[in-house]
């Protein structure tokens, strides 16, 4: 294909973002209020409340820190103001957004309590949201797109239609130089033979599969039963998939055909170059996409069968359905039907052009029906206990 | 019109991509090779979930996008609906 050309933003170093937001960011669960206030003083800024933060240690603090730096630091977000209680990790995360040169200012709030932190930080925030409005969207190429992908609420469509189309996408994004994530370690379950055949290279095999055996193990230590009420879900079933194995061989279709996946992340771990790359998620949307974003993903494509609401705060997700009576019954949250590829009528191929059309539009600012109606979901993946 | 697609020529179900009443001659498609197929249901299958192509005793595997997606527990005949009631995962059990 053609790399399309985008009017976005692209950032102090390089990257390309497609929305222009200034976010309160808070370090921990007890600035939430704070940021919260700030967020309700100075329009035109967003805040992501979280529940964690705090007492923290080991693999789960690396990733806590990756997920509100790499937060702070896609390219969607053009400014941060990070709250936190004290201000050693506070200025940890400011230094670590730093790094991308972007305007970001931290304010802890022991020794000052909430009201004065509030007052100082509206003051920055709102020199960040005057200077962020006069940004102006400059012409990009599509190619420059960091693209993750993961379906939600699937059922039998979604492998025939909306995951192909995805797939479609990911072949050709690609083959011009872009750079694609996927996921969702246990809904590959059933695929990972798959997966691991798109592997580009056998040290790139090997990460995945201990990555997928890891999680298999984390899976038969606590299972209770045979997880029929949670993988799949009730609406998954309602779709007409029965097992774990069918869900993930219509999960992977999203791989694409030709692509071969050239490295393993870690969650919320930037990826090193251009091209398709796993990352070892939860398969919960809300738990999933933020990683995604915190790696530094600018849109995210949803392939929903039964229709999923999930949004998020700062990486558009723009949803695509091939199941006919969804999108009619949940048209308001369906950004592009394919349900005419049940019937013959589409094929995968105009489908994932139908799809690059829709991001193109999403990309030069068109807000997808999850914007639209506002679902900012963010739940931060914790690997265990706090100490 | 299709009643239902099957994803690869080893699959032993096909996927209802309209609601089909009991009793319907179905035209079906194999989206690996475009070949035209027919079937005959025995029961409702609704528009997404599964017909049975063949007969299973229990204990056999259903094959759809030509792998295995879980192993049969109670007898199924074809033309009927496959699902949860007769059909469990092999991976988590």
């Amino acid at each position: 294909m053609i790399d399309r050309k985008i009017l976005a933003y692209r950032r102090e170093n390089g990257r390309v973002g497609v929305r222009n937001y200034v976010l309160i960011l808070p370090v921990d669960d007890i600035s939430n209020a704070a940021c919260e206030a700030v967020a309700n003083n100075i329009k035109g800024t967003i805040v992501i409340p979280h529940a964690y933060g705090r007492l923290q240690f080991g693999e789960d603090l690396e990733l806590f820190f990756r997920t509100m730096i790499g937060t702070g630091s896609n390219p969607n977000v053009a400014a941060v103001v990070v709250i936190g209680i004290e201000p050693g990790w506070t200025d940890r995360i400011v230094q670590g957004i730093a790094k991308t040169g972007k305007p970001v200012a931290g304010f802890s709030i022991e020794g000052k309590g909430d009201i004065r932190t509030i007052a100082e930080a509206s003051v920055k925030a709102k020199e960040y949201v005057q200077w962020a409005t006069e940004l102006q969207r400059t012409e990009c190429k599509f190619s420059e797109l960091y693209i993750s992908v993961k379906c939600g609420e699937s059922d039998t469509t979604t492998g025939l239609s909306s995951c192909p189309a995805v797939g479609n996408v990911v072949d050709k994004h690609c083959a011009i130089g872009g750079t694609a994530s996927f996921g969702e370690t246990t809904e590959l379950t059933g695929a990972e033979h798959i997966v691991a055949a798109k592997a580009a290279n056998d040290e790139v095999r090997a990460q995945f599969m201990a990555a997928f055996e890891d999680y298999t193990k984390l899976v038969l230590s606590q299972k209770k039963d045979d997880l029929s009420e949670s993988q799949p879900t009730k609406g998954n079933i309602a779709g007409g998939l029965s097992t774990i194995e069918e869900k993930a061989l219509g999960n992977v279709e999203k791989l694409g055909k030709h692509t071969k996946f050239v490295g393993c992340l870690k969650p919320a771990e930037v990826p090193a170059g251009p091209g398709l790359w796993y990352m070892d998620t939860s398969s919960a949307a809300a738990e999933a996409v933020p990683l995604w974003a915190a790696s530094g993903a600018v849109v995210h494509l949803f392939p929903t069968g039964q229709g999923n609401p999930i949004g998020n705060p700062i990486e558009p997700v723009i949803k695509i359905s091939g199941n006919p009576k969804t999108v009619k019954a949940m048209s308001d949250h369906i950004d592009l039907d394919v349900s005419p590829i049940l019937q013959g009528e589409m094929t995968l191929d105009e489908a994932g052009d139908a799809l690059i059309e829709m991001i193109v539009r999403t990309a030069n600012g068109r807000l997808t029906a999850a914007e639209a109606l506002g679902h900012i979901e963010f739940a931060m993946t914790k690997l265990y206990r706090s100490a | 019109m299709i009643h239902f697609l099957v994803h690869d020529s080893a699959d032993t179900v096909g996927v209802a991509v309209v609601d089909i009443a009991a009793g319907t001659e179905c035209v079906g498609r194999d989206l690996s090779t475009n070949q035209s197929l027919t079937a005959k249901t025995v029961e409702d299958i609704p528009l997404g979930h599964k017909l049975a192509l063949r007969d299973f005793s229990e204990g056999d595997t259903a094959i759809k996008y030509g792998c295995e997606i879980g192993k049969v527990v109670k007898p199924i005949r074809t033309g009927q609906l496959v699902h949860v009631h007769n059909l469990k995962t092999k991976r988590w059990a």
